[in-house]
Order: C-alpha cells, then sequence, then structure tokens
C-alpha cells in the first residue's frame, strides 16, 4: 500500500494575516480584509472592493536581485515557501536535493509584471520590454523560483486550473509523494489586483459591484451576486507519513481523499459533476459521508453556482447534515490560492476543534445546508475542502486529523512559530 | 550640445534599477571586479545592457558586451560607443 | 498488481509545416524546414524576426466563427488536434463513460498572443495605465486564466474525468503527457486526451526573447535559422503549434483491436534548482531525469535506439544536453542518433514536447529517424551523431525524448514497441 501523505509544514500570505497564526487568529475570530482596493485607483470600475494583503513589505524577506526579477504573486510564494519549510523544521539544504520536490498552481501567473511590460512594449516600443519577461509572468515561475532558493531538484510541477488548481496541486504532489519522492512543497497563490488583471476579471461578470465591504461577497445568501477577488494563498509541506515520523515531526493531518471532475459542456443539457468529485475524493479516503466533519465549501456566490454546490452536498450527506463554511468570505476568492487556504484552514480547525465562520452571510432558507456563520466549537477529524474552477473544473480533498497514536504529535507546539 | 558621458554612477543606477544591487556595495574598488564575483548573473547583465542600450540610445553588439566583464571595462565600452556615435 | 501500461492509440498534430500526421511526417522525413520572416505582424521593430509559423485556418479545420472568437489561437490549435487524436484513435465513445476520459493540456505560456493584442485595446496603444472595462470582450477571462484551454479540449471530447492545464514551460509537452500517464496507471481515468499547445509568436513574446537574446538574429536566411548542434548557430527560432494524443491502458486497447503507436513506458521530471533560465554546463539535472525515465520504463541506455533532442539551437542548451546524453547513455550516447526536428519546425515552447513526442511516435511507425536539419558545421563540442541533414532508415524500437525549460525544468520520457515484452 502507498504510503500516507502528512501536511508538516503551513506557510500562508492571506489578506487577513500574513503567517499562519496571523491569519488563523484573524479567521477563528471573523476578522475581515475586504476593503476598497488601495494597490490601484479602482474608482473607474464597475467593482472596486478587492481583499488585498496590506502589510506585506518584500524588501523585508527578500534580496534586492530576486526582487528585481519576480512578481509580487512570486514574492508572496518564496515568503510562504520559507515559512512552510520553517514551520516544519526541514532545512532543505542539508538533505537530498532529489528528494525535493515543488508543485504550485497558478491561475494568472505573474500578472502585474506582464501588464507592466505590455504597457512597455506598447507606449514606448519593444526595445523596453525587461529581459525578466522571459519567465517572471508565466506559469511556472513560482515553482521554478523555489525550487532554485531552496535547492529542491525533485519531481516538480505546475497545474493550472482557475480555482481547482489549488487541489489539483497538492494531488500531484502526492502522488509524487506515493512514487517515493518523501517531501513535497505545495500549494498555490495568485495575485492579480492590478487594472488589467482587474479588467480580465471584471470580463467574467462574476465580480461583486457592491460598495459595501459587509455585502460584497455572499455565498449561500439570497443576496448572492459576485465574489470579491483576493490575493495570496498557502503553501504546505507534505511528507510521506513514514518520513515524517521518523524525524519526529509535527503533523497537522493527512491528505486522505482527493477527486476531481470537469462538467460537461454548458449547451450538453448533462448535469454538473461536482458531487462525484466529492464522491472520489470520499472513496480515496476510504471515508463515509457521515464521517465528514465540515466542509469548506467553494461558494461561488453566484445563485446557480451556490445551487448547484448546495446540491451536490445534500444529494452526498443530506439536508443540513454536515456543517458547511467559507472563510474566505474575509478575503474573497484567491483563485488558485483559495483551496490550499482553505486546506490549512481546515487542519487548523481540527487541531483547534473550531470551525471559522461563514461571515456576513444570511443563509438563504433555499439552501439547506448547515452553513457555520459564528465560529462553532465542535470535536473535528476529518474535512471536506471544495473547489471549483470557471469553465467546469471541480475538485475535492479530504484532510484528516494526525493520529496521536501513530504520529506522537503535540497538541500545538507551533503556536507562535511563522 | 555636450556630448553625454557614462559614468560609474550611471552604471550604478542602472544595477540597482535593473539588478536589485545595492548601490552601497559597489565603491570605486570594484571597478575592476568581475560582474560575475559581484554577484551579478547573466540575466541581471542582458537587464542591465538593455537598460543602458535603452538609455543611450545605442545597440552594443554581443561580442564586446561578453567582453566587458568588469564594471571598469562596460564603461569604457560604452562611452566608446557613445563617442563613435557622436563623431 | 501489475501496473496499468499505457500506450497511444490516437495522435493529432498541427506543426508548422505539416498539419495532420502525413504532412508533418513528410516534412521531417525529407528535412525540409518549416522557418520563414514572420508574417503574423510586423516584425521589423525586433532582433529576431524569423519563426516556424503554422498554416492555420480555423474554419478550414471546423471551428465556428464564435469558437474562433473566444478562443486563443493555441486554444483552437488544441480543439483541433483533440479531434484529429479522437479520429485518428477510433475509440468509440459510447464504451467509455465521460467521467472516465480526462484531459490534460501542455502550455508553456498560455493565451499570451489574445492578452498581448487586447491590452494593446483596453490601454488605447499603452497609454491608459488604468485600462478600460469598456473596451474588454467577453472572452479575456479564458486569457487571464489559460486553464480554458483545457475546458475548450474537454468540451470537444465531452470528457468528465480530471482536467487540467500543465504549465511547466518549456517542459510542458512532455510532462503534460506524463501526468496523464500517472492518471490511467493510478486508475483515475481509462482514456486521457493529453498533449501540448503554444501560440507564442506575438510582440510581447518575441520582445521578451530578444532582450535575453535566446532567439536568432538570422534574419537574412530564414530557411536555415534554426540550426541546432552547429558550429554558427545564435540562438532558437520561434514556432507554434500542438500536438495531442489518446492515451489507453494497454489491454484496453488491444481489447478493442486499436492501432497502438508506443508505450509511453517511462517518464521523469527534475529541476535544476539553478537559475530561471540558465544551465550548468554538466547536465547533471537533466541526466537524473533520463536515468529515472529508462528505469521506469526498465530499459538499458544500449537499448535505446534513438534520441529525440531538446535541440533547441542555443549554444548552452545544445553542449548542457551533449553532456547529459553522454552521462546517461555512457559510450551508447556515440551510436545511437541524436536529432532535433526544432531545426525544422521551430521551437514552439510548451508545445515542442508533444510535437517530438509525436514525431517519436511517427518514428517508430515508420523505423525512420527524422534528421537535423541545417547541421553543416558541427560544433566540436557536441560530438554525438545528430542525424545531419537528411533522414536514415533506422530500426526504431525504443526511443528516448528529452526537454528543458525556463524554470530549470528537466524531462525525459521513453516511448517502447510494446509488443516487444507483450504482457
Amino acid at each position: 500500500m502507498s504510503p500516507a501523505t502528512v501536511v508538516t509544514g503551513i506557510g500562508i500570505t492571506a489578506p487577513n494575516g500574513l503567517g499562519a497564526r496571523h491569519y488563523w487568529d484573524a479567521t477563528r475570530t471573523g476578522r475581515s480584509a475586504i476593503a476598497p482596493a488601495t494597490r490601484f485607483d479602482p474608482t473607474g470600475y464597475p467593482a472596486q472592493l478587492a481583499g488585498e494583503i496590506t502589510d506585506f513589505t518584500a524588501e523585508d524577506h527578500l534580496p534586492g536581485p530576486l526582487l528585481a526579477q519576480t512578481d509580487r504573486v512570486t514574492r508572496l510564494a518564496l515568503l510562504a515557501a520559507d515559512w512552510a519549510l520553517a514551520d516544519a523544521g526541514i532545512t532543505p539544504s542539508t538533505l537530498d536535493a532529489y528528494a525535493m520536490g515543488v508543485v504550485t498552481a497558478s491561475s494568472s501567473g505573474g500578472f502585474e509584471f506582464g501588464q507592466n511590460e505590455l504597457r512597455a512594449l506598447w507606449s514606448k516600443g519593444s526595445r523596453h520590454v525587461s529581459a525578466y519577461q522571459a519567465f517572471a509572468w508565466f506559469y511556472a515561475v513560482n515553482t521554478g523560483q523555489i525550487s532554485i532558493r531552496h535547492g529542491m531538484k525533485g519531481p516538480s510541477g505546475v497545474v493550472v486550473s482557475d480555482q481547482a488548481g489549488g487541489l489539483d496541486a497538492l494531488a500531484q504532489a502526492r502522488r509524487h509523494i506515493r512514487k517515493g519522492t518523501p517531501l513535497v512543497l505545495s500549494g498555490g497563490l495568485d495575485a492579480s489586483l492590478c487594472p488589467w488583471g482587474w479588467v480580465a476579471q471584471l470580463a467574467s461578470e462574476r465580480l461583486s459591484t457592491s460598495r459595501d465591504p459587509h455585502r460584497a461577497y455572499l455565498p449561500f445568501d439570497a443576496a448572492a451576486h459576485g465574489h470579491v477577488p483576493g490575493e495570496g494563498g498557502a503553501l504546505l509541506l507534505l511528507e510521506d507519513a513514514d518520513a515524517a515520523r521518523d524525524r519526529g515531526a509535527h503533523v497537522y493531518g493527512e491528505i486522505a481523499g482527493y477527486g476531481a471532475t470537469f462538467d460537461p459542456a454548458p449547451t450538453s443539457g448533462r448535469p454538473p459533476t461536482l458531487r462525484r468529485a466529492i464522491e472520489l475524493a470520499l472513496d480515496d479516503a476510504r471515508t463515509a459521508p457521515a464521517d465528514i466533519d465540515v466542509v469548506f465549501a467553494d461558494a461561488a456566490a453566484l445563485p446557480e453556482l451556490d445551487r448547484i454546490e448546495t446540491r451536490a452536498l445534500t444529494d452526498v450527506f443530506g439536508a443540513h447534515a454536515v456543517p458547511v463554511t467559507a472563510p474566505k468570505t474575509m478575503i474573497g476568492r484567491l483563485n488558485s490560492g483559495a483551496a490550499p487556504l482553505d486546506v490549512a484552514a481546515a487542519l487548523l480547525a481540527l487541531r483547534d476543534g473550531l470551525i471559522p465562520p461563514t461571515v456576513n452571510v444570511t443563509p438563504d432558507p433555499s439552501h439547506p445546508i448547515d452553513l457555520v456563520t459564528e465560529a462553532r466549537p465542535a470535536a473535528l477529524r476529518t474535512a471536506l475542502v471544495l473547489a471549483r474552477g470557471h469553465g467546469g473544473f471541480n475538485s475535492a480533498l479530504v484532510v484528516r486529523a494526525a493520529d496521536p497514536g501513530r504520529h506522537d504529535a503535540p497538541a500545538d507546539p507551533r503556536e507562535g512559530r511563522t | 550640445m555636450t556630448r553625454p558621458t557614462f559614468t560609474f554612477d550611471d552604471l550604478k543606477e542602472i544595477l540597482r534599477e535593473g539588478a536589485g544591487a545595492d548601490p552601497e556595495t559597489l565603491a570605486e574598488t570594484t571597478l575592476d571586479a568581475t560582474f560575475g564575483d559581484l554577484g551579478f548573473e547573466s540575466l541581471a547583465l542582458l537587464e542591465t545592457l538593455g537598460r543602458i542600450e535603452r538609455q543611450y540610445d545605442l545597440a552594443l553588439d554581443d561580442a564586446a558586451f561578453t567582453g566587458a566583464t568588469t564594471p571598469r571595462a562596460l564603461i569604457a565600452l560604452v562611452n566608446e560607443q557613445l563617442n563613435g556615435a557622436a563623431a | 498488481m501489475t501496473a496499468r501500461r499505457v500506450v497511444i492509440t490516437g495522435i493529432g498534430v498541427l506543426a508548422p509545416g505539416g498539419i495532420g500526421t502525413k504532412d508533418f511526417w513528410s516534412l521531417l522525413s525529407e528535412g525540409r524546414t518549416a522557418t520563414q520572416a514572420i508574417t503574423l505582424f510586423d516584425p521589423a521593430p525586433f532582433r529576431s524576426r524569423v519563426a516556424a509559423q503554422a498554416a492555420f485556418d480555423p474554419e478550414e479545420h471546423g471551428l465556428g466563427p464564435q469558437e474562433v472568437r473566444r478562443m486563443d489561437r493555441a486554444a483552437q490549435f488544441a480543439v483541433v488536434t483533440a479531434r484529429q487524436a479522437l479520429t485518428d484513435s477510433g475509440l468509440d465513445r459510447s464504451e467509455h463513460p465521460p467521467h472516465r476520459i480526462g484531459v490534460t493540456l501542455g502550455s508553456a505560456v498560455g493565451a499570451s498572443m489574445t492578452l498581448d493584442q487586447e491590452y494593446r485595446v483596453v490601454s488605447d496603444g499603452g497609454r491608459l495605465e488604468h485600462v478600460s472595462h469598456a473596451y474588454a470582450p467577453r472572452h479575456l477571462y479564458n486569457a487571464f486564466v489559460p486553464s480554458s484551454f483545457a475546458a475548450e479540449t474537454a468540451w470537444a471530447v465531452a470528457a468528465e474525468g480530471p482536467t487540467t492545464v500543465v504549465s511547466t514551460g518549456c517542459t510542458s509537452g512532455i510532462d503534460a503527457v506524463g501526468h496523464a500517464v500517472e492518471l490511467i496507471r493510478d486508475g483515475s481515468a481509462d482514456v486521457m486526451v493529453a498533449g501540448a499547445t503554444d501560440a507564442p509568436i506575438s510582440p510581447i513574446t518575441l520582445a521578451c526573447f530578444d532582450a535575453i537574446k535566446a532567439t536568432t538574429p538570422r534574419n537574412d536566411d530564414p530557411a536555415h535559422a534554426s540550426r541546432p548542434f552547429d558550429g554558427t548557430r545564435n540562438g532558437f527560432v520561434l514556432g507554434e503549434g500542438a500536438a495531442l494524443f489518446v492515451l489507453e491502458e494497454l489491454q484496453a486497447a488491444r481489447r478493442r483491436g486499436a492501432h497502438i503507436y508506443a508505450e509511453i513506458a517511462g517518464y521523469a521530471q527534475r529541476c535544476n534548482a539553478f537559475h530561471m533560465t540558465g544551465l550548468r554546463p554538466d547536465g547533471a539535472e537533466m541526466a537524473t531525469a533520463i536515468d529515472a525515465a529508462l528505469a521506469e520504463a526498465r530499459t538499458h541506455p544500449s537499448d535505446i535506439d534513438y534520441v529525440s533532442a531538446h535541440g533547441s539551437g542555443t549554444k548552452q542548451n545544445d553542449r548542457h544536453e551533449t553532456a547529459a546524453l553522454k552521462k546517461s547513455l555512457g559510450d551508447h550516447a556515440y551510436r545511437v542518433p541524436v536529432s532535433s526536428i526544432k531545426s525544422m519546425v521551430g521551437h514552439s515552447l510548451g508545445a515542442i514536447g508533444s510535437i517530438e513526442i509525436a514525431a517519436c511516435a511517427l518514428a517508430m511507425e515508420n523505423h525512420v529517424v527524422p534528421p537535423t536539419a541545417n547541421l553543416h558545421t558541427p560544433d566540436p563540442e557536441c560530438d554525438l551523431d545528430y542525424v545531419p541533414l537528411t533522414a536514415r532508415d533506422w530500426r526504431t524500437d525504443t526511443v528516448l525524448t528529452v526537454g528543458s525549460g525556463f524554470g530549470g525544468f528537466q524531462s525525459a520520457m521513453v516511448l517502447t514497441r510494446p509488443g516487444r515484452n507483450a504482457a
């Protein structure tokens, strides 16, 4: 049987908290970061609210030569990688380079870097395009830069499946571990809050145009009308469970199951496939629906997409049968960053026995789900995380609490770290 | 019209902007160190070259650039081209 | 439990100078080149003005006007080659439920062509920093997140299984196929439509490669501009295109009497953890990927009959790769034919890895190895048998293809003839 894959380190850059401790402090207490965009002037656009990371100063964390060649998203990714490794107590330089891999998800790459170079090209001419444009904007840049910074030469990868990609990356990392690479840094981030990224996201017609931060992103609410874009994400240090145990690592939990499907073409008349993704993930985790203690929802906040998610959940679990939460209501939708962050939140929720809240939402009674709108203490052992990408990507991932008998996990030895 | 010249300070400013260099680390004593020893890798130098070409409206040929491995040599090369261009 | 073995049963290819396997193979086996002066836009301001363009008319290949409007050129390539591959495979769709079919699509630069064109419009030629949403088309989101390419492909083949884009720079075309093979092996899918596409011939891409002097300035002789392993080479020639495959489990393919091109017997990917664009001259990480792919395929280095090289035509790559082959194959490196079809079809970034897999499958089919065109003056530091100028009749049962990309990615894949050691 394949070895289990466990999470031993968490690195978070989120709008409501830089570092796992700050993020979790904010998230469990329902502290929102949604506010008018400040990284550019949004007043000319129909949507003006964003989930921005406002306390990140790249110069404090990265050397000048790296700053010159990186987009904001890569700087955040490098910081999240540093923190995930530190949290896990891993010093890559002391390990076999080929025994460490990096798998990240990206939706839009270094989009702001690309914006600036496109502007140079069209306003000043082709000679004004930076040498770093050859890679600073592309989808593989975070995996490449992380592998270089930490000397990680093992099997790696980059996936792009919009918001679902964050879970697809973790699943690919788990495949690498099952094939014999003991350690893989994995997750996803996006950070395209710039005029060009804003216009591209507006084109989806899925952004909330509300001006009220408390009324802008309302999944499963009768007033659902789109989402607020955010930036950031999370990287997790995944390890072969046996290797983690042998080195006495603290284990947050296990990546126990995964499933992915794709919806049929809108014109096909065939039903959506989210339910099957959930069932695949449960089967993979050898978990019955009744064993799932909490669901971290995708929470699109568009009436039709919310209905599809509710339907999938009630088909699998029954009405009001499992607590459902969407802490991303505090920070917006982070594209590839959203799901890894939800996986991190799920692991911290399991640790603390606390379901973080879905803020601002008044549940619409037409959604027969148990939506958690106030932080709720609960005995939690297994969580399901859902993520959907534009166009029909559905991914589901099951995380299970570390078995204290097997992993000797201390209750909370990491408080204060990161 | 004054003929432009390219100084060490000009180079330092370009290295700061294009390669993220700390100008404090570039003292007169580093004029004859190689860019490699000063911690500039190939991309940083290509970016630097591009910026010099744009700011001074030059086209430095590849071979000459490859040969200019120290700040002093690069400054000389740029000035040679500037003088040539003005002549 | 025996591991599920994965084979190629359908090929769709759209390459410069050859759309469809027949024309593509003619180009390669005749050693013709498809590199030319750029005509997709006015290349006058650029240092490198040559590229290998595909003579592609989307409507001629069955795409409707609305599909053309909403899809980037690279997505169009993907959909056309997906349909070709499915037809070629003869797969009876009624025997495979949609949820057992998935899509893995490689692309290095996504919808860079659309992003370039639309940025120009919404910024009013670069004048507006706060670009205008009023001029943005609805399909702009599809360019913003290129997973739309995989979505379009999945719709085209009615797949509802695991679907994603793999984007590992210039190794995407090998890694996407490798990823799909894993999904069939681990039971996530029975059939995968997998391969890669890129359409990078646009001003922004030309400009960034100009800035790092990676592309050739040999503008006066476009037909002979791509010169891998030649002492006079001075950079790669940008290309475009796609190749997609139908991949199936071996026994299922045999049961339905499918034509089997090749088995994908081994695959491995590593990072050089060295530099975003630079390569260590010793080729150590590529060699490690080759060793791992050979081990997975249970193939001895001396069994390799042909190597499809990355052979981009930069001095750095050609030497790096030559060193890697010597490290992995030992003395056999000097005996095995090694060639780069980039000499004929250019370097289509993420797509080329899959286009080269198609070339490998066709080389096995025909027992002919394609040549390295334009190789007249060997670089003394590249001293292997690069099959200069003309194709060679050659018994080709086991093939190695390698790739190397920005970000430090190094990938290798071994294709075998499954009849050789029938299960």
